[in-house]
């Protein structure tokens, strides 16, 4: 950006150049050659690349955050071109849609003069912001330019921030011109009935104008009127907006400059960028957070895996990453102590010289550090080549267990290869950790590059094929000739090269397309002979790239998404290396067997609703066509087939499945992201069965993507389970702390993201943002309908659970929110009702935030959402970033803070309230648009706990106290108007008026205003509800004004009526009169001002003596310095005279005790018998460090800390407490299916969701719900849920299928039909019982007779295991207050169930969390009945899988 | 928290040492910048404030119970001679007088003084409902005319507009202020118990104030002739005589008259006294103003029918604290009482709740 990387278009055609131009003359139309690494100006269709696969990388993390490397595809028409894209040639027709902000949509067709149309796609469109990455160079035509991209679209323009404070400050400085205006109103009218008493009497004193006009009192009070304005303007408080602005200017400063909001390993400090809103840091409500970047360090670190069963800690390597930090600043003090320059560590050793390094210099460091600023000024260095480069997710210690017995293995594959043994002799536990590892390094996207030359791609081409694209192609590839087949190569690639993530491409060609391209010569380097080389080892020396560039180690891989790389590094680590890879094959280098060369047949690209990634290879020892799959646990472990029991292997596939599954849970405990790999091996006529489907969908014209998602889903069954691995996407340190404390303080968080669900829910929880015991509302909507139902459904699970359910809302508001410290905020003022923040989650996605923020839904949708602890909103646009954001401010009226760190934050960072940028990571685009910039996440703690909180109290009592101020001292010349005939004259000497506010009462002010501190940082820290204070505005109420005007009005008139009393009837004159007041009103200011400050510091006392120092000194010289000057008033010598007068000092001791009693009184008493928390928190900061320390931990162990009684101390968990509420609606035929079951996904959730297997199957258990405008029939409804769902918890573990395709209806067998055609009928509900009430649960009797097996089945749990199939009948209602009447005598042993089964204190441990292999007895094609058990199997079945799984846990 | 505190001040105290070549943006660990300097802070509680209410109590009521004796101690008398009373000796006078008026009223008022006046008294005129402190009135004069400036002797400030110039001829002094000038003549005389009446001496100087005197008036030129030096003014409108001749006594006339002088000191309220005379002591046997009887003749030259105004003779021994006022003793023994009691209060607050704050409550 700040170089502007020149623009190279062709207007000047005779020469056939590009040239070099501006950013900003990119034009509409114009041909733009971009190199790497260069950002692009505008949005840019793709038409060439110097790529051989006619791909772009891009990497996007300006628009969305995430670092890795995207594809971007040439327009399909130009495909066949050369290398060489001759924009004078050009002759095509682009036709688009509008600009619009839509990052992830492009559409539009090109027309070729033959004709001929294309479609443009997304894919096609390399949107402006984003850098150039891999690719040597790349033409294109510019589509949208200047602001017309959709980046800039997505930004809205800067805003202008005043802070909260200021508003109000505003009304009230309102209400001072009011004031103002009406004593100039009083004085007026004062003054025309003075002039009126007196008639046609002149008196003497009153003197004719200078012209000698007699005025009537009406027009005299007319000009008194605009006299009196000029003589009381001093109420409006103009010199408080110069004060405030001083004050914040220093506040800035002394955030700037504490030490804790510095970062050495950046060497970077809080940056204040808006001088004008600090204050609002302290009164902050929500907290919207971007995920990537912001809290985790988007750096994937491989940490543990299980391969076969057997657990491998990796104990070695989290040492490694817990040593990594202490070497960093071992390696730091070791430099500043010699002076040195920092030893360069090499990077492949760093293990072991981390290990030599710490047992040298026993650091004692104590808080971890991620690294130092040598680390990250070296990552910095890296990452301007590549994505993911850190060493420390590069390094890893190997398990030496796993590495030995990988060792093992391959050297047995050797000597078996050698011998031209079967591998099938192999052990199987062997294989298995084969396959694991060749899983991790070939199942993923990852490109590999050589660090010389970062741009290219290393192309080690031993052979070259592309997918297998049709059946001849199969079919050649696959008879015994093939190894003849020198002559195929050309056919073979002559299809048309489609992508190599054939299911999320939208681009794949029709098959008509294929007699288009034309064959591509530039892509068989190694043509001839390529097929030998895909069937067995390849030695090394046959590579073709430089030997050098290969070297283990100096290889770089881009993926893209970092946990990709993680796990390519981690195999590495094995010595499984991914050393190349190619549109059609993956060479990858074992140990003992050198190079081999896995031909790729097909890649399934990863879906968020498949949420597995699957590659078809033939196994190069083995010949075997093979299929590695890697995917979320949850759905892997379904597709996992198991053999028969009776067998001892089956057996053991049996038991390692249920280890794994233990583990699994184990990792999902310890917050890593948890991936199950798995594998298959099909024979070649599964493979052609497949594959024929296959090629129609991707030759489909109509639900293309549809039909290869089912091709998909056919392929990966059956699976063989290799094992799993676990992830640590490294949180940022401080972050659940941080987290933590800023829920304490009131702050609600939201997480705005653009990552997929799953991610974000991980780091929720790793972060603390969800608990274990939290329930997650999962909203997934397709349609406006199906999304406004769901939040009715929410709103009245929240109301009935929560309102309807708990006697007292506060009380389960104390319980759920703030259950160790009882300072209770007052609800928002500006909300009617009351909000209650329960321990709910929400969780919604990109597609449903959409509709959720439409207008007509997001009143509801705010309803759910702040009934929320915290709320996720996952896969979200810039754009929708800042309308949630910008939705909060506006309709709940609330402060609102954003943090990111990327260009997606920008305008989610401008439209809060306050922006926070994190700087360094991605650039400065988020830093820019920000109000602060701040160097971690984990500052935000002390910036808002600490120096909002300062700040926002400082300048609240600063401005409280200005107007006081002003007032008291406008009020005094007021008073006298009464005994000067209202005429406008003033005892106090004009420049006393004027240097009153401008030097004698504003040093201190200043003083207090910027040093004052209420309460210490650390109590602040510890005691994070103390920031509520800031939140509710308590300092600065607007009643506060108006107590402050009428104390301003009470003291100015003691400091009047004391010396007019005392002076009264004497011979003393004007200003012999008036210096005295002027004297005793400044004491008053400046003593209430010391009652007003918290601390004293020396400046304090400097400050106050420098005033009353300077009063007396300009005094009197003032009144020395000129006998004639000064006219009218003459004030010469009077304040002289005055000190020798004992009548003086007696007034400036008596009047402004009199006049501060009252306030000083009242304080005294206010703190003393109603002390807020803050002053608790002074209190606590008198005490004696030991003691203080004593309370605080018993404070935060729970103590009250109140003055208030406890409402509960006891946290009464003992209601029933479902696990998880998460409504799917899944349905793109805006068919409404609502079912509930429980399930628990691997973040221990306990998801109710609608359930259908792939065979249609619609088992579950639960309600459907009713029609969504039935309100009282919900809310039975969702007792029956509480109930259901309780019931469910203590069940063994069930699945939750989605249902993610209307498509899985139409296979269905009977009774699924049924549970379908039901919910269809009841309008939105599809319920459907497991077991036999499942197939009868569709007439309406059936709820009925499901809610008498409800009943009946009630002691021993059973009625979960019947669930209820809801008709719309009466008998629902029956069903249902059976099922109520069951809820308590099951509820509170099986909530203590669901506590024996949480860990005792780790808080980071999921919740209970068992999956219950015998489920699987019955896969593959789980048969419909398999829930047929009796319902008194249920419960025993149940605690006999959670006992023995309970040790293991924890 | 506290060790990690602890923990971050070590660090800076590491490296400030050895941070000499480090150059980096680390802030600097001072307790200026890090807002840690040393302080006092008070929490105003009951039990903190407590001793401060008794304090004040206890010093002020004393102060108030002396300042109420000192104030009871001067002796002052007052006489109302405005004439607004049919029975009053001045009522023909205030009758029929106005500015205009050529003639000379005169009228005097009997009276006695039941104790006698020990010191030096100090003999005031008093005026009420005369708004001496109008805005515009306040205004019009010219210090610079007054101070003896030639120019502005004959070029008046326009804020002494309307008085500036009567007929083409600068007024001296101009403005309201001076034209509005208090001219009743005072004189007091003692009855002897046997009938004579004894004219009291009353000094004419050292009434104003000595700057006034002697800093801001000064009569024009340096020269001694008066009437020379006023060459060319006029007097005020309502003056009966100019400014040169209102006093025999060169010390005493023009702008320097000290009558003048304290009628220019313009009153703070609408009902004030000035100073008239000073009755000196003769001598510590004799009171000053022995009881008796006692007359005030008064001409009464000055008009206060126009706005409702009451015309005064003051007779006051003053203490070390000015003339006689009882109110700053009253407020201080209110005010000491007021912080006794609320002293009491909180005592109360302390003993009751004081004693849960200490120990619930700070630990809360």
């Amino acid at each position: 950006m700040d170089n502007c990387p020149p623009v190279r278009s062709s207007p000047s055609r005779p020469e056939h150049q590009y040239v070099e131009r501006f950013w900003k003359e990119a034009r509409v139309g114009d041909f733009i050659r971009l190199r790497c690494n260069e950002i692009l100006p505008a949005d840019v269709l793709l038409l060439s690349s110097s790529d051989p696969d006619r791909l772009v990388h891009i990497e996007t993390a300006t628009l969305d955050g995430e670092t890795n490397l995207k594809q971007r595809q040439v327009v399909r028409s130009f495909l066949d071109l050369d290398c060489d894209f001759d924009p004078s040639k050009y002759n095509s027709i682009i036709e688009c849609e509008k600009p619009n902000n839509d990052l992830a949509r492009f559409r539009g067709y090109i027309t070729h003069r033959s004709g001929r149309r294309d479609g443009l796609y997304k894919d096609n469109l390399l949107l402006r912001g984003c850098t150039i990455r891999n690719t040597e160079e790349c033409v294109g035509i510019v589509i949208y330019a200047g602001h017309e991209t959709k980046a800039m679209l997505n930004n809205n323009g800067p805003r202008y921030k005043r802070s909260k404070l200021e508003r109000q400050m505003n009304v009230d400085v309102g209400w001072c011109v009011i004031i103002l205006l009406a004593m100039c109103l009083f004085s007026a009218i004062g003054h025309g009935l003075w002039m009126y008493q007196y008639g046609d009497k002149r008196p003497v004193f009153d003197v004719l104008s200078p012209e000698g006009a007699d005025l009537s009192p009406v027009l005299s009070a007319v000009y008194l009127f605009l006299t009196m304005i000029i003589v009381f303007q001093v109420l409006i408080p103009i010199s408080l907006f110069v004060s405030i602005e001083i004050v914040k200017i220093c506040q800035v400063y002394f955030i700037h400059q504490d030490q804790d909001l510095y970062d050495e390993e950046t060497d970077s400090h809080l940056q204040c960028r808006a001088l004008n809103i600090t204050e609002d840091l302290g009164q902050m409500q929500y907290i919207f957070s971007d995920k990537t970047g912001t809290l985790t360090e988007n750096k994937m670190v491989f940490r543990r895996c299980t391969v076969a069963g057997v657990e491998y800690s990796h104990d070695a390597n989290a040492r490694r990453l817990a040593m990594y930090q202490d070497l960093v600043d071992s390696e730091e003090e070791d430099c500043t102590s010699h002076g040195g320059t920092l030893p360069r560590r090499d990077s492949v050793t760093s293990h072991q010289s981390a290990a030599k390094v710490v047992l040298r210099s026993q650091s004692t460091k104590s808080h971890r550090r991620t690294g130092s600023r040598a680390e990250a000024k070296r990552a910095s260095i890296l990452s301007k080549h590549t994505a993911f480069s850190s060493p420390m997710e590069k390094d890893i210690t190997p398990d030496p267990q796993l590495l030995d017995k990988v060792n093992h293995c391959s050297s047995q594959m050797t000597f078996k290869t050698f011998h031209s043994q079967s591998l099938s002799q192999l052990p199987s536990d062997l294989t298995d950790i084969i396959d694991f590892f060749i899983a991790l390094t070939i199942c993923n996207t990852v490109v590999v590059s050589s660090p010389n030359q970062p741009r290219q791609k290393v192309r080690m081409r031993f052979g070259l094929k592309s997918p297998v694209k049709t059946i001849e192609d199969f079919i050649k590839r696959f008879t015994p000739s093939r190894l003849t087949s020198n002559s195929n190569s050309s056919s073979s690639s002559s299809l048309n090269r489609s992508s190599h993530r054939e299911c999320s491409s939208v681009l794949s060609s029709p098959s008509a397309e294929s007699t288009l391209t034309k064959l591509d010569e530039e892509h068989h380097p190694g043509g001839p002979g390529g097929l030998e080389h895909a069937f067995s080892s390849v030695p090394p020396h046959t590579t073709e790239g430089k030997p050098g560039a290969l070297e283990e180690g100096e290889l770089r891989y881009e993926a893209e998404s970092p946990d990709e790389a993680a796990l390519v590094y981690a195999a590495r680590a094995y010595k499984c290396c991914l050393v190349g890879r190619l549109p059609d094959q993956v060479t990858v280098e074992l140990p003992h067997l050198g190079k081999l060369s896995f031909e790729l047949l097909h890649t399934l690209g990863f879906d968020s609703t498949r949420k597995r990634m699957s590659v078809v290879v033939r196994h190069p020892l083995t010949d075997q066509i093979t299929v590695y799959t890697k995917g979320a646990d949850s759905v892997i472990m379904d597709l996992i087939t198991l053999p028969p029991t009776d067998d001892s292997k089956g057996r053991r596939q049996r038991k390692i499945l249920y280890k794994t599954q233990n583990d699994l849970n184990l990792y999902a405990a310890d917050g890593l992201r948890t991936l199950c790999i798995a594998n298959k091996v099909i024979t070649k006529e599964e493979y052609a069965v497949w594959l024929r489907h296959h090629l129609e969908a991707e030759t489909a014209i109509q639900g293309r993507e549809e039909l290869l998602f089912q091709s998909a889903l056919r392929l990966e069954t059956n699976l063989h389970l290799l094992g799993a691995t676990g992830i640590e996407d490294r949180l940022q340190d401080g972050v659940p702390e941080t987290i933590a404390s800023l829920r304490k303080a009131g702050l609600q968080i939201w997480v705005l993201t653009g990552d997929k669900q799953e991610t974000a829910i991980n780091i929720a929880y790793a972060c603390k943002l969800l608990e274990p015991e939290d329930e997650i509302i999962t909203l997934n909507a397709d349609s406006q309908e199906a999304m406004a139902v769901l939040l009715e459904e929410s709103l009245h699970y929240i109301q009935a659970k929560f309102l309807c359910s708990s006697s007292n809302p506060s009380r389960s508001f104390q319980n759920d929110y703030a259950p160790a410290y009882s300072f209770r905020p007052p609800p928002p003022s500006s909300q009617a009702q009351p909000f209650l923040v329960h321990r709910l989650g929400l969780v919604i996605d990109g597609r449903t935030l959409a509709y959720a923020l439409d207008s007509s839904l997001d009143e509801k949708f705010l309803a759910v959402a702040r009934s929320c602890r915290s709320v996720l909103c996952c896969r979200s646009t810039p754009l929708q970033k800042s309308m949630v954001v910008k939705l909060v401010r506006n309709k709940l009226k609330v402060m609102t803070l954003a943090i990111g760190d990327g260009a997606n934050d920008v305008s989610m960072i401008q439209v809060a309230d306050v922006g926070v940028g994190i700087s360094g990571q991605e650039g400065m685009q988020a830093v820019m648009a920000s109000d602060f910039a701040l160097p971690r996440f984990r500052n935000l703690q002390k910036l808002l706990l600490v120096h909002g909180h300062w700040c926002y109290s400082r300048l609240a009592n600063m401005i409280l106290y200005f107007f006081y101020k002003n007032a008291m001292f406008v009020a005094l010349i007021f008073w006298y108007q009464f005994y000067c005939g209202f005429s406008g004259s003033a005892m106090i000497d004009q420049w006393y008026l004027v240097f009153f506010n401008l030097m004698f009462s504003a040093f201190p002010q200043l003083i207090t205003g910027t040093l004052d501190k209420d309460v210490s940082s650390e109590t602040l820290q510890e005691l994070p509800q103390l920031y509520m204070n800031g939140q509710n505005s308590e300092e600065y109420k607007p009643y506060m004004f108006w107590m402050n005007m009428i104390d301003a009005f009470y003291q100015s008139l003691v400091c009047f009526f004391i010396p007019y009393c005392a002076y009264a009837d004497s011979e003393v004159d004007l200003l012999t009169w008036g210096t005295p007041i002027t004297t005793l009103s400044l004491f008053t200011i400046l003593i209430h001002l010391g009652m007003e400050t918290k601390t004293w510091t020396w400046m304090n006392w400097l400050s106050i003596s420098f005033s009353v120092g300077l009063f007396f000194t300009v005094a009197l010289c003032y009144n020395a310095s000129c006998p004639t000057c000064y006219s009218p008033s003459n004030p010469y010598w009077t304040m002289q005279r005055l000190l020798g007068e004992p009548l003086f000092y007696l007034l400036c001791v008596v009047t402004p005790v009199a006049a501060l009693l009252p306030r000083y009184f009242c304080r005294a008493c206010q703190s003393s018998l109603f002390p807020t928390p803050v002053q608790v928190g002074r209190q606590l900061d008198k005490l004696p460090s030991d003691t203080r320390r004593n309370i605080l931990s018993r404070v935060q162990a729970g103590s009250l800390l109140s003055l208030r009684p406890p409402f509960l101390s006891s946290l009464s968990f003992t209601g029933p407490f479902p696990k998880d509420y998460s409504h799917r609606a899944t349905s793109t035929q805006n068919q409404h299916s609502f079912t509930r079951g429980p399930a628990k996904s691997p973040e221990g959730r306990l998801d109710l969701s609608l359930q259908r297997d792939e065979t249609g199957k619609a088992q579950g258990k639960g309600w459907g719900s009713g029609s969504p405008g039935d309100t009282k029939r919900s809310l039975e409804e969702d007792d029956q849920y509480t109930l259901a769902s309780t019931e469910m918890d203590t069940l063994p573990y069930t699945k939750v299928k989605e249902a993610p395709q209307p498509e899985a209806g139409a296979g269905a067998g009977a009774g699924a039909g049924a549970g379908a055609g039901a919910g269809a009928g009841a309008g939105a509900g599809a319920g459907a019982g497991a077991g036999a009430g499942a197939g009868a649960g569709s007439t309406a009797g059936a709820g009925a007779g499901a809610g008498a097996g409800a009943g009946a089945g009630a002691g021993a749990g059973a009625g979960a295991g019947a669930g209820a199939g809801a008709g719309a009948g009466a008998g629902a209602g029956a069903g249902a207050a059976t099922l109520l009447l069951a809820t308590p005598s099951l509820a509170t042993p099986q909530s203590e169930t669901i506590h024996l089964t949480l860990p005792p204190a780790g808080g980071s441990q999921s919740a209970a969390y068992r999956r219950n292999y015998e489920n699987y007895d019955t896969t593959p094609h789980r048969p419909p009945d398999h829930r047929l058990l009796p319902p008194t199997d249920r419960p025993d079945h149940a605690h006999n899988q959670a006992t023995p799984t309970c040790p293991k846990e924890h | 928290m506290a060790s990690s505190y602890n923990a971050k001040e070590e660090d800076g105290h590491v490296a400030v040492p050895g941070g000499g070549t480090i150059q980096n943006k680390k802030p600097d660990n001072t307790a200026f910048k890090q807002q840690r300097l040393p302080a006092w802070q008070p929490i105003l509680t009951a039990g903190t404030v407590l001793p401060a209410f008794f304090v004040i109590g206890l010093i002020f009521i004393p102060i108030g119970i002396g300042l109420y004796v000192t104030s009871n101690n001067i002796k002052e008398f007052e006489i109302d001679y405005t004439g607004t009373d049919m029975s009053s000796p001045c009522f023909n006078c205030s009758q029929s007088f106005s500015w205009n008026s050529t003639r000379p009223c005169t009228c005097a008022l009997p009276f006695s003084l039941e104790q006698p006046f020990e010191s030096n008294v100090f003999m005031y005129y008093g005026l009420s409902n005369f708004y001496q402190n109008h805005r515009r009135y306040v205004k019009s004069r010219d210090d610079s005319q007054l101070n003896g400036d030639t120019t502005s002797l004959m070029n008046p400030s326009k804020e002494c507009e309307p008085y500036a110039r009567n007929e083409k001829m600068p007024i001296a002094p101009c403005g309201a202020i001076a034209n509005s000038m208090f001219n009743d003549t005072l004189d007091l005389y003692y009855i002897d118990p046997n009938g004579t009446r004894i004219q009291i001496p009353l000094m004419k100087k050292g009434i104003a104030w000595w700057t006034d005197k002697h800093v801001k008036f000064r009569n024009p030129g340096g020269n001694p002739n008066l009437t020379s030096a006023f060459q060319g003014t006029t007097k005020p409108i309502n003056w009966r005589k100019p400014v040169y001749e209102l006093d025999t006594d060169a010390e005493n006339n023009g702008f320097i008259n000290e009558d003048f002088i304290v009628w220019m000191r313009t009153a703070a309220l609408p009902t004030f006294r000035k100073l008239y005379r000073i009755i000196q002591k003769k001598n510590n046997m004799t009171p000053t103003l022995p009881r008796g009887n006692y007359t005030l003749e008064v001409t009464y030259n000055y008009p206060v029918r126009s706005f409702e105004g009451r015309k005064r003779v003051i007779l006051s021994t003053i203490s070390w604290m000015g003339g006689k006022n009882p109110f700053l003793g009253i407020a201080y023994i209110t005010v000491g009482s007021v912080c006794f009691f609320l002293g009491v209060v909180l005592l109360i607050i302390h003993h009751k709740y004081g004693s849960r704050n200490n120990t619930a409550d700070i630990p809360n």
